[in-house]
């Protein structure tokens, strides 16, 4: 009876290892046998072979997968040459190598670097193989393993990808990162869908979507190659082209030689060669050699050669044009499925109309921000040309001056933030001072004469610009913005502005708002205008022209110094900083009107948005659209000699 | 008539012997032909001040006596540069060619002539293509007509624009600066089919020409001398008679002018497009001199400069013009050129290099306050003194 009892209790404590065995088994099976079944391919460790090898490891569910294609990729998986099974090997001292079973994790025994045989993946199956680990990563408990994982994908997606993708969304638990692997996941459909109805949902799920990934997603759905047949074939047909129309005819016939389809045309060159190989005593063919100058005489020679068959016959124009009509011309699209395609052209075309409107908004604020720079160079002219006459041809050095001004400022107050916020009252100081030295000591002498204006201040202008190399080097110094500055602001993938041109936008309409203020609202502007318009009338009132002209000089070059903080925060500070607005600074004051600040606001967004338009319809070439600009501006100039806003009556002076 | 003019015009005369003995005497000074004491390259900057002195006539006539305050007529100078730079460049290309072709076993067509200069000459732009501009350049006769028709044609449209909306004064010179601008700036492009900012190179070297450079320079100066001799008889014949009256009165009183009844917008452009033609021809023989030339050339600050001169050189009487031009120009490339002494302050030392703009931009900004007639003002004191004497005899 007792060895019954322990009869069973064996039997049973059998049939639960072994149950348990098997329960373990179920769970964790064996790796070491597929590697077994790929051993070769796995030893031989070539590109071109591997494929196979690396699918069955990633798509084999077992959980050691990851680790095996980890370790094969880092180079720390070895092969024990005896009996060809690998293992994880570990250096530990000399030529000692520990290996470690991937299945069981347990270390398998120290072993001699004689015996072994390192697998060394070259960069290209490492690539494969990280591709194969991509499906790990995306259930990686890390998150930025994840968003890595799904980087990876998005730069370089593959068919195979769709299904762990799709496998690890349900689980995903960050919704950032879910929406991305949604998006990610219509996106591969899109490429890689099972069916066409499949694909055709997940392109109108993204209908309307401004992204340029999805751009880049329907692109290659829509890519196509082009070719010639004498019939047109069932084939998923974009276009058929007819040459001289779709395609060129020269085009068409190269299109012809690559199939094989046509003989090539034998090219000037080609016939040269050809003639140079068969002089025969001083002639072709017949034909002496020095007559080869002319083409007739050429094509006559090769013509004999030809029809000798020492030489390919010549193609004719007849040939041409016979092969032309007897072949049809057409794009094929690579992908086969006609209602996929078609969707995605209708898709595409949607999003195209949608981008342009984007584009056109895009446009918009960048040629608002072009025109408020513009409007912040001219404005401190507006003052002293447009208000007081004074041609300032040393406006721009002083835009330059206090650009240096805020670099100087930056030597000595590393805080950004802080640097700006002293700089830019600086800045006016600086040039507020020169302004007025300049008024006192030349232009005071030339309200006269305007023309010689014109020349002195260049005569100053050229002196500042040279002393400004003169103390700060040719190089461009760095006038560098705040922090928060920094970046843009993105509405959508085609939208965006950097901060840096927000805030010079609002530094322009502050600017338009202090002028206003001061010539509005204040006793110096009442006096300036006063002045301006009568001085000698002005001066009876008790006005002091003298002082009034000096101070008015002054608050035009202390905002050019402010603007020149401004510029200097989004170009380069050189020495020629200036000279490079001042021709656009005029133009703006001119076309704008002068003697009138909505004018000088006018003439700043006309010449900004013309500008940023013609560079859109060409836009490869800036240069080309400064000089349509300019003759635009000088035509413009025909029909509104006084600019677009035009004083009347007396005050328009002469 | 002709006899009247000199003999109401001393001046002239004075000029044309001191233009002739200047020329002899470098000359006979010359490496060229005489005892060699004047260098070649000397020679060069004297032909090429020869020709800065007849733009600068030209810039007076339309500044000093028309009161029009050009700053485009660089852009004149240049193109007139550029167009005998065009034939030069492809004559000299196609001699080139047609040598290395002739190498080879078949004879070239012309064809494939044109086809390996327009590679030569085009190479550095990406491109082969004889734009439609060049369509000329194998003709020296076409070439030279273009050099006084393609700025006089610039001139005369872009005056008509000009004057016809009556835009004066200040107006007018930031104008022709934006015209100088933006043709500098189409220049500068690649695509605009002469070789963007490239330019044209070895004009020095006169295609079948086997002289050397000595004599070859020598001709240069003999030519700019009998140009700027020319020009400046013809400026001095324009503003002598009827015709110098209008413009003078323009100058002074406009409207007055107008109102009785003189066509002030074609005597202004008559005389625009007459200096923009001599700012050409004087062009065409200071970058052969130069031997190359390039959009910067074109750029607005050398017409400004061109005003300096004739204002330091002083208005209005022809003369003043050439002395500003021959003594700012050749004082700068004396600065600029290293050969000044350093000036040592003890504290600080003067390199003129880095000082000679400023000095001149000063110096400008002196002569425009406390000079207003310039050198040529000097000239006139001399005179009146002269003349005091005489009388009080």
């Amino acid at each position: 009876m007792r060895h019954i009892y322990v009869a069973i209790w064996a039997f049973a404590a059998l049939l639960i290892s072994c149950v348990s065995l098997s329960a373990e088994t179920a769970d964790h099976p064996a790796i070491q046998p597929l590697l077994q079944e790929h051993q070769a391919v796995i030893a031989k460790s070539s590109r071109k072979t591997i494929g196979p090898a690396i699918d069955a490891i990633a798509g084999s569910g077992l959980p050691q997968a990851q680790k095996v294609l980890q370790v094969w990729a880092a180079k720390n998986m070895w092969m024990r040459k005896s009996d060809g099974v690998f293992f994880i090997g570990e250096k530990v001292e000399g030529k000692t190598y520990r290996l470690t079973d991937f299945d069981s994790g347990a270390v398998v025994g120290e072993f001699q670097k004689g015996d072994l045989k390192q697998l060394k993946p070259n960069s290209g199956i490492r690539a494969l193989i990280g591709t194969a680990l991509v499906q790990f990563q995306l259930s990686d408990p890390d998150p930025v393993a994840r968003a890595d994982a799904l980087q990876s994908i998005a730069r370089d997606p593959s068919a195979d990808q769709l299904t762990p993708l799709r496998g690890s969304i349900a689980s995903e638990a960050d919704p950032a990162l879910k929406a991305q692997k949604l998006r990610l996941e219509r996106l591969l459909t899109i490429r890689f869908g099972a069916s066409d109805a499949e694909r055709i949902s997940a392109i109108e799920d993204m209908a309307g979507d401004l992204g340029v990934d999805l751009r880049a997603t329907l692109n290659p759905v829509l890519a196509t190659t082009r070719e010639a047949a004498t019939t047109l074939p069932s084939a998923n047909i974009a276009g058929v082209l007819i040459p001289g129309e779709g395609i060129s005819r020269d085009e068409a016939y190269a299109l012809l030689v690559a199939n094989d389809l046509a003989p090539a045309q034998i090219s000037s060159d080609d016939m040269r060669t050809a003639l140079a190989a068969h002089i025969d005593g001083g002639r072709v063919a017949d034909v002496p050699v020095a007559q080869l100058n002319d083409p007739a005489m050429r094509a006559r020679a090769y013509a004999s050669l030809a029809a000798e068959g020492k030489v390919p016959p010549l193609v004719s124009d007849a040939d041409v044009a016979a092969s032309l009509s007897a072949h049809v011309f057409y794009d094929r699209y690579l992908d086969p499925a006609a209602p996929v395609t078609e969707a995605a052209a209708k898709a595409l075309k949607d999003i195209e109309l949608k981008v342009g409107v984007n584009q056109a908004l895009d446009l918009g604020l960048d040629a608002l921000s072009l025109a408020s720079i513009y409007f912040l160079a001219a404005i401190g002219l507006a003052i002293t040309f447009g208000v007081m006459g004074v041609i300032n041809m040393a406006h721009g050095e002083f835009i330059m001056m206090g650009a240096y001004t805020g670099y100087v400022v930056q030597q000595f107050v590393p805080d950004h933030t802080l640097s700006i916020i002293l700089a830019i009252p600086l800045a006016f100081a600086v040039t507020f001072a020169a302004g007025v030295a300049m008024e006192r000591l030349v232009i005071r002498h030339l309200y006269s004469r305007p023309l010689e204006t014109l020349l002195a201040t260049f005569g100053i202008s050229i002196a500042l610009q040279q002393l400004a190399k003169n103390i700060f080097g040719t190089q461009a110094r760095p006038l560098t913005a705040p922090g928060w500055l920094d970046g843009a602001w993105v509405m959508n993938d085609v939208v965006s502005i950097s901060y840096i041109r927000i805030a010079i936008f609002v530094l322009a309409l502050i600017f338009l708002c202090v002028f206003l203020f001061i010539m509005k609202r204040t006793r110096l502007g009442l006096d300036t205008r006063a002045v301006t318009q009568n001085p000698g009338m002005a001066a009876q009132m008790g006005i002091n022209p003298g002082r009034v002209n000096m101070l008015t000089f002054g608050l035009g070059s202390g905002i050019a110094g402010i603007a020149g903080v401004a510029i200097g925060l989004f170009a380069k500070v050189t020495s020629e900083l200036g000279s490079d607005y001042i021709v656009q600074s005029f133009m703006t004051v001119v076309v704008g009107g002068v003697g009138n600040i909505w004018g000088t606001l006018a003439g700043a967004a006309m010449i900004g948005f013309l500008q940023k338009g013609i560079e859109w319809m060409n836009p490869s070439n800036t240069l080309a659209a400064q000089t349509y600009m300019i003759i635009f501006i000088i035509i413009f100039i025909q029909f509104r000699p006084r600019g677009i806003i035009a004083l009347k009556g007396r005050a328009a002076g002469d | 008539m002709q006899r009247s003019f000199i003999a109401r015009n001393p001046s002239v005369l004075i000029f044309l012997s001191l233009l002739a003995l200047f020329t002899l005497v470098v000359t006979v000074l010359s490496e060229g032909v005489g005892s060699g004491l004047i260098s070649t390259s000397f020679i060069k900057t004297l032909g090429k001040t020869l020709c800065l002195c007849l733009i600068a006539v030209a810039m007076d006539l339309i500044w000093g006596f028309a009161g029009i305050l050009s700053l485009g007529h660089f852009a004149f100078f240049g193109l007139g540069g550029y167009m005998i730079g065009m034939w030069l460049m492809y004559e000299r290309t196609r001699l080139i060619v047609v040598d290395s072709l002739s190498q080879t076993e078949i004879p070239p067509t012309e064809a494939e002539v044109v086809d390996a200069i327009g590679t030569q000459i085009f190479g550095v732009v990406g491109s082969s293509e004889f734009p439609l501009i060049w369509g000329f350049a194998d003709s020296l006769t076409l070439q030279l007509m273009l050099v006084v028709l393609v700025p006089g044609l610039l001139a005369l449209v872009f005056g008509w624009l000009a004057f016809r909306s009556r835009v004066t004064g200040v107006y007018l010179s930031i104008l022709t600066q934006a015209m100088t601008l933006a043709l500098a700036l189409y220049l500068f492009q690649n695509d605009s089919g002469l070789r963007g900012n490239n330019g044209l190179s070895g004009l020095q070297n006169l295609p079948g020409v086997t002289a050397s450079q000595d004599l070859v320079s020598l001709w240069f100066l003999w030519a700019s001398a009998f140009a700027l001799g020319a020009g400046y008889l013809l400026a001095a014949w324009v503003v002598s008679g009827k015709f110098g009256s209008v413009i003078r009165g323009i100058r002074d009183n406009e409207a007055r002018v107008r109102f009785l009844g003189y066509s002030v917008e074609a005597y202004k452009l008559a005389i625009f497009t007459l200096t923009a033609c001599i700012a050409a021809i004087a062009g065409a023989l200071y970058y052969p001199q130069a031997g190359i030339i390039n959009p910067a050339e074109i750029a607005p600050i050398a017409s400004i400069y061109l005003a300096v001169w004739v204002a330091i050189g002083g208005r209005g009487r022809l003369y003043g013009a050439v002395i500003g031009a021959a003594f700012v120009s050749l004082l700068s490339t004396w600065f600029t050129g290293g050969q000044a002494p350093d000036l040592p302050l003890g504290f600080y030392t003067v390199k003129w290099v880095d000082w000679w703009l400023v000095l001149l931009g000063l110096s400008f900004v002196a002569v425009t306050l406390f000079a207003p007639k310039g050198i040529g003002g000097l000239i006139d004191l001399i005179a009146q003194r002269a003349s005091k004497k005489e009388t009080g005899q």
